[in-house]
């Protein structure tokens, strides 16, 4: 399972979901350790005006610094950044967080493929992305994009996502070059994810 | 799906520098500055919509047709989406800064970025309402001339009213909503009066410098585009043109605290991101 999200590659873990996602991450990210050595970034599709509470849900599950990603913030490492309401998130080729009023996508704003393909582009083949359940096909086209920059793209088994149209619709967008695991194992995989012992 | 599937990276980085020096050397839109993820999203954007296989095409095309180039201006800038957008900013604008404002004698106001006029109807709606609108002047201004040409229409399609309506109301309006627009053929045409006090100008933060002096600068969800060299000329020239204890409105994630003016201006209405001149 170490491999999977190998320190030594991976430097940044983004995160995308929708219905059922909060439940799922609520599986997931406490499993991140105290000490993790990347920034990870989650992007949950909610109802307008219900964003801004991820930060304050989340941070009494999670073991390091919890927050709400600013514009042009610097990605810091150990630390778990949700994308703010009504503005797409970007990630730019110098490692800071851009945000856009740009139409939405697949009727999401923010969208998880402007995320993902904006990390793709940054990152290139140090990046890893995390397909959740959902009932859109919001993400695909960015996993295609993470593959096509040589990034590590994992999905959750759609067999046991509550919704699992948008795991269905990464898996075909990546053409069998997804990991697909059920949460329990992503989940050790996020425990997994530890400074290299020198 | 994706139209860059099979498009070197790395290519299209090149051209696409070479495509903004190109726009700057021909028409003197300066997008040098511009955060790049999101330019390069629209661009490539641009290339799928406009039917171009390169960012090179593009520029071809683009360089030899100003009325091509226009058609590219519309993918490039982004536009706004709301009235009355953030409600609580308006919000606060009406109960806060509106007393304020309301001492002087007559009122600038300059609309910076102001896309198709979504915010100037916004803001001429809570001046009338409040008083203020006869002796106020407003600069909406935008480097997009197609945008400033909608915002004069003052015409919106009609299936967004419904949300105009309930960020009016969430904003403090005080009258029906449709009191302001006539609906017809699909679209909702905004009272002419409301545009009486406005100048639509165009104007770049980027390459242009201050026309007047201003009581209030509201500058929304423009400044993210900028990178930070940008954003503090942009400040710069917002600075310079509002008068002593002259109001700074932004975007609900923008602000001046990082910028190079920061030390100049203080927060007056912190969650709804407006700032005082000291």
């Amino acid at each position: 399972m170490n491999a999977i999200l190998d320190p030594h590659r991976v430097q940044a873990l983004v995160i995308g979901g929708s219905a059922g996602g909060i439940e799922a991450l609520l599986q997931l990210l406490p499993a991140l350790p105290a000490d993790c050595p990347i920034p990870v970034v989650v992007l949950v599709h909610l109802p307008d005006g219900h964003y801004s509470l991820l930060p304050d849900v989340f941070a009494p599950h999670v073991a390091l610094p919890v927050k709400e990603a600013d514009e042009k913030e610097a990605l810091s490492p150990g630390t778990l950044y949700f994308a703010p309401p009504g503005y797409h998130l970007l990630i730019e080729r110098n490692r800071t967080f851009s945000l856009s009023t740009e139409p939405p996508v697949h009727y999401s704003r923010p969208a998880i493929d402007v995320l993902f393909e904006t990390a793709a582009d940054a990152y290139g083949p140090t990046l890893a992305a995390l397909l959740l359940t959902g009932a859109n096909e919001d993400g695909a086209a960015g996993l295609a994009q993470v593959t096509r920059h040589g990034g590590t793209v994992l999905v959750q088994d759609p067999a046991e996502a509550r919704i699992p149209t948008m795991p269905l619709a990464g898996l075909r967008a990546t053409g069998g070059q997804a990991i697909v695991l059920p949460l329990a194992s992503l989940a050790l995989a996020l425990r997994a994810l530890r400074p290299e012992e020198r | 799906m994706n139209p860059l599937a099979h498009y070197p990276d790395s290519d299209f980085d090149i051209e696409l520098r070479l495509l903004i020096e190109g726009i700057y050397l021909k028409y003197n839109y300066d997008f040098r500055n511009y955060s790049p993820a999101s330019l390069k999203r629209r661009v490539a954007h641009a290339l799928a919509q406009l039917e171009c296989k390169t960012v090179s095409a593009l520029q071809d095309r683009i360089l030899h047709s100003p009325q091509h180039f226009l058609d590219l201006l519309q993918y490039l800038t982004v536009p706004v989406s709301e009235m009355f957008r953030d409600p609580s900013y308006f919000l606060a604008i009406r109960d806060k800064v509106v007393p304020i404002l309301s001492t002087y004698p007559s009122l600038k106001i300059w609309i910076a970025g102001c896309s198709t006029g979504e915010e100037v109807y916004s803001l001429a709606i809570l001046l009338h309402e409040e008083g203020l609108l006869e002796r106020t002047l407003i600069y909406a201004t935008d480097i997009n001339p197609h945008s400033l040409q909608r915002a004069e229409d003052g015409i919106f399609p009609i299936e967004h009213l419904k949300l105009f309506t309930a960020n009016y109301l969430a904003a403090g309006g005080k009258r029906a909503f449709s009191d302001y627009y006539t609906a017809a053929y699909g679209s909702a045409i905004f009272d002419r009066a409301l545009r009486r006090q406005v100048t639509f100008a165009d104007h770049s933060l980027a390459t242009d410098s201050v026309f007047s002096e201003t009581q209030l600068v509201s500058c929304r969800n423009v400044l993210i585009y900028f990178n930070r060299e940008l954003q503090d000329r942009a400040f710069g020239l917002f600075r310079e043109s509002l008068c002593h204890r002259g109001f700074l409105g932004l975007g609900s994630k923008e602000t001046v605290q990082f910028s190079s003016v920061a030390e100049q201006f203080e927060p007056f209405a912190r969650n709804e991101r407006i700032f005082r001149k000291r």
